[in-house]
């Protein structure tokens, strides 16, 4: 246990953990964990995918009991064990990542649904539900109208709502499970904000998160788990984002400039004036063989929409698209397939990936011609093209008949590539391919970017996370309001350069 | 305004539906646009509305029933039975075995659905096999007739002769139609159990972390059908004024069909009781116009197929698109 804090300014914490033992069939989840939260900080928890985070916030808010000897003391009171209920009752809230809401259902429904709830059947207080779901949003600063139906908002006033339900059952400590997952940079900022007013009106909050540059911008202390074990609960005054991925994993990343320049290799896409009204204006670029070309921008920027033009989802206005010198016109995207244009959705857990198939099936539903025996599928050749692509992207997987459900967000990721790089694509398009993957297998992907880069492969990386564009790509396109603004070459500017334009 | 006609756009859809067809309707036929018409297509709509209304706590749950019209069958016979050795009986008795015995079958749906984890679509299936086999079964398809005489005999509440001589009635089928209508509505929209089971139907597992009890949601959503299927099925022996084991055999299909082109999803979280009342009354509408105008009743179910198909299309498409002022208003937000 190294560089452990002791609660600063003398303050009596809020949650106090020790010696938290979890089990799981004999595999040993967290050991010997301790845990403080002082009134209304923001602590963040960090660690990678399978360090214990999740099970930790499980057994403050009494979803799993701990091993006996395990001490729990939240607010004055303590517990051997919590349980649900009496975590609620007592002002813990847990806002999970999935978000637990009701679309169908109003706004002030889902704020003030803890009084819908009891097992028998009272009149519903529909005007009280109103005045507590405003006063809950006016306490975050926010407005929404909250008598439509949750669905007519996006993700990010989801959140908001989610939040606002945490205020109404008198929350003294909120669980924030990866709450910026599936925000863009802006709406990440208005949600940082509403986390400084949660924690100005005297509430904890328990930031998860995997973006290190907001941990380090929201919080002001931070516990880091690996592997189960506490590495250790630190200021998060002069800490950098490198040490604690170095703290995360054990292990240390150099972060460098990979880019180099491609300008003497063939042209492999040339896009000269595309537009589509209201999405984007006037956009010309080219990639060429072995280039991998970055794309950011806030959000509404059209980079995604550019995205869905080249790979024919959408039909751009006016403009034309060269393939390897080649105008092409694609009318789906299975035409873009065939021309040899891949890509990587955003949504990779909704719309790249199966869920519930397997991990082989997955692989090969792009490239079902190539796994054909006399017109009908065969088998052999799946598993042989399956174990080739496994081996290539170094996957970890139990059987190839396993459901993709059960690998981890970076093996996921790294499937979803293979499937794409299974169609012998000549240009892949790289969509936030690291949304909700953890640094060490963020590490991983961009290790295979490289080398197929290498192989010759064209690249485009959308990304709204600037870092990754400058460290990944050898050329770097600004977006901003529909259009290309500004060029960078990673190897001839710094970051700090980058991120002042875009997020200016 | 626009706010209302958004958030309803499903029931605007529909009303406009009804009036096309009515308008159409009324220059084919003379005696459509009467108010005696419109007052029989109550009282033969009554029996389908009751059935739609209990249908649709159960989608709004996030399941699906196959077997509650069979289930009233099967109601409809047993209380039938239950009355004459009883030595006759009456409505409140009547009621109360039909109910209770509705209840009941909707349980054992709840049973099979949470307990051992069928997919409501195939363990009701599955109970619409056994609860119409046995009811055959055990009948070997034998009517029954001789109802008691409360049972059988026409209950007006209200009556009056209109101008152009036709009738208006309104009979014991339409008031127990509009308590169960207005009681659904209560329920859904007015009780904390009934916003629980739209938050069951729109995301179980987020309703499951709140400590909502799941089983008792199925229990409350298939009781509260069975209790509409028994009574609907007693209704309907009223109304028909003889029990007939297959007769109701195949309305299930109909009903599901109305309450789904009433806006209910299947797959739960959405549906409005209002909507519910004028898909069954879209479709009855068509049916009686078609009948009226000496259409072949060979054709009716091919010409509600077609109208299914438009209105849903027409709900879907939602209201913005076709209504140009609409389209200004959503360019301007």
């Amino acid at each position: 246990m190294t560089g452990r804090e002791s609660a600063k300014s003398g303050q009596k914490p809020l949650l106090i953990l020790r010696n938290i033992n979890m089990t799981f069939g004999g595999v040993r989840a967290l050991k010997d964990i301790s845990f403080d939260v002082l009134p209304g900080e923001v602590h963040c928890l960090a660690g990678e995918n399978g360090s214990g985070k999740s099970t930790l916030i499980k057994i403050i808010t009494g979803v799993y009991r701990p091993q006996d000897g395990a001490a729990i003391e939240f607010d004055g009171q303590t517990y051997a064990h919590m349980s649900p209920v009496t975590a609620q009752n007592s002002g813990i809230q847990v806002i999970w990542q999935d978000l637990a809401l009701f679309p169908e259902m109003t706004v002030a429904e889902n704020i003030s649904f803890q009084t819908l709830l009891g097992r028998w059947p009272r009149f519903v207080n529909y005007n009280g539900m109103r005045e507590k779901a405003v006063k809950a949003l006016a306490r975050l600063g926010v407005t929404l109208d909250v008598d439509r139906p949750l669905k007519d908002y996006a993700i990010a006033q989801r959140q908001i709502v989610a939040i606002a339900r945490a205020l109404v059952g008198e929350a003294k400590l909120v669980f924030m499970d990866e709450p910026t997952a599936s925000l863009t940079q802006s709406e990440t900022d208005h949600l940082l904000d509403i986390v400084r007013t949660l924690s100005a009106s005297g509430v904890a909050v328990v930031f998860v998160s995997h973006r290190l540059a907001e941990v380090l911008e929201i919080s002001s202390r931070l516990t880091v788990l690996r592997d189960g074990a506490l590495v250790g609960a630190y200021s998060t005054e002069g800490m950098t984002q490198s040490r604690i991925t170095e703290l995360m994993t054990g292990k240390t990343f150099d972060q460098i400039v990979r880019a180099c320049n491609a300008g003497g290799n063939p042209v492999v896409l040339e896009v000269d004036g595309l537009s589509r009204p209201g999405q984007f204006e006037d956009i010309s670029f080219t990639v060429r063989r072995g280039e991998t070309l970055g794309i950011t921008g806030l959000l509404g920027a059209g980079r995604t929409e550019l995205a869905l033009s080249l790979f024919g989802m959408l039909k751009p206005r006016s403009g034309t698209v060269r393939l390897e010198g080649k105008p092409v016109h694609f009318s789906s995207n299975r035409d873009a397939i065939a021309a040899g244009i891949a890509y990587l959705s955003e949504d990779r857990l909704s719309l790249g990936l199966i869920q519930p198939q397997s991990i082989a099936d997955n692989l090969v539903i792009a490239s079902l011609g190539k796994i054909t025996s006399g017109g009908l599928l065969s088998d052999s050749r799946k598993r042989d093209l399956v174990a080739q692509w496994i081996t290539d992207l170094g996957v970890k997987i139990g059987l190839q008949g396993d459901a993709i459900s059960t690998l981890s967000g970076g093996n996921q990721q790294r499937i979803a590539i293979a499937k794409w790089l299974a169609t012998d694509p000549k240009l892949l398009i790289l969509d936030a391919p690291t949304v909700g993957v953890d640094v060490g297998a963020r590490a991983g992907i961009f290790d295979i970017v490289a080398k197929l880069a290498e192989t010759g492969l064209a690249i485009i990386l959308i990304s709204d996370e600037v870092p990754e564009v400058y460290f990944n790509a050898d050329r770097v396109l600004h977006m901003a309001k529909g259009r290309v603004v500004n060029q960078f070459m990673p190897a001839d500017c710094s970051l700090a350069e980058i991120e002042a334009a875009v997020y200016a | 305004m626009h706010k209302v006609v958004q958030s309803h756009a499903t029931e605007f859809a529909l009303l406009a539906v009804i009036a096309i067809i009515s308008i159409v309707l009324s220059f084919i036929t003379d005696r459509f646009f009467t108010l005696g018409n419109a007052f029989d297509l109550l009282n033969t709509s009554s029996v389908n509305i009751i059935f739609a209304v209990g249908l649709l706590v159960v989608l709004i749950a996030g399941g699906i029933d196959i077997s509650f019209a069979v289930a009233a069958s099967v109601v409809q016979y047993v209380a039938a039975l239950m009355l004459g050795w009883m030595g006759g009986g009456g409505w409140i008795s009547g009621l109360l075995i039909a109910g209770t015995l509705g209840v009941l079958l909707g349980a054992v749906n709840a049973f099979l659905i949470h307990k051992f984890r069928i997919i409501s679509i195939v363990a009701t299936i599955a109970t619409f096999n056994i609860y119409f086999g046995l009811l055959m079964f055990f009948t070997r398809g034998v009517s029954i007739y001789n109802l008691p005489d409360w049972l059988t005999s026409r209950v007006v509440l209200f009556e009056h002769e209109m101008a152009d001589g036709s009738w208006i009635e309104i009979t014991l089928p339409v008031l127990v139609m509009l308590i169960c209508v207005v009681a659904t509505w209560v329920f859904i929209t007015r009780t904390t159990t009934g916003r629980q089971l739209y938050a069951f139907g729109d995301n179980p597992e987020g309703a499951r972390r709140f400590g909502i009890n799941i089983g008792g949601m199925q229990f409350i959503a298939f009781g509260w059908l069975g209790l509409m299927a028994g009574i609907g099925g007693l209704i309907q022996a009223h109304y028909a004024q003889e029990v007939v084991p297959n007769a109701l055999y195949g309305r299930e299909l109909d009903v599901l069909a109305a309450v789904v082109l009433g806006g209910a999803r299947l797959g739960g979280g959405k549906g409005s009781v209002l909507g519910c009342v004028l898909g069954v009354l879209l479709i009855s509408v068509t049916q009686n116009g078609l009948n009226l105008a000496g259409v072949s009743p060979y054709a009716f179910k091919m010409i509600v197929g077609a109208i299914i198909l438009v209105a849903i299309t027409l709900s879907n498409t939602s209201i913005e698109k076709l209504l140009p002022f609409m389209r200004q208003e959503e360019g301007r937000k």
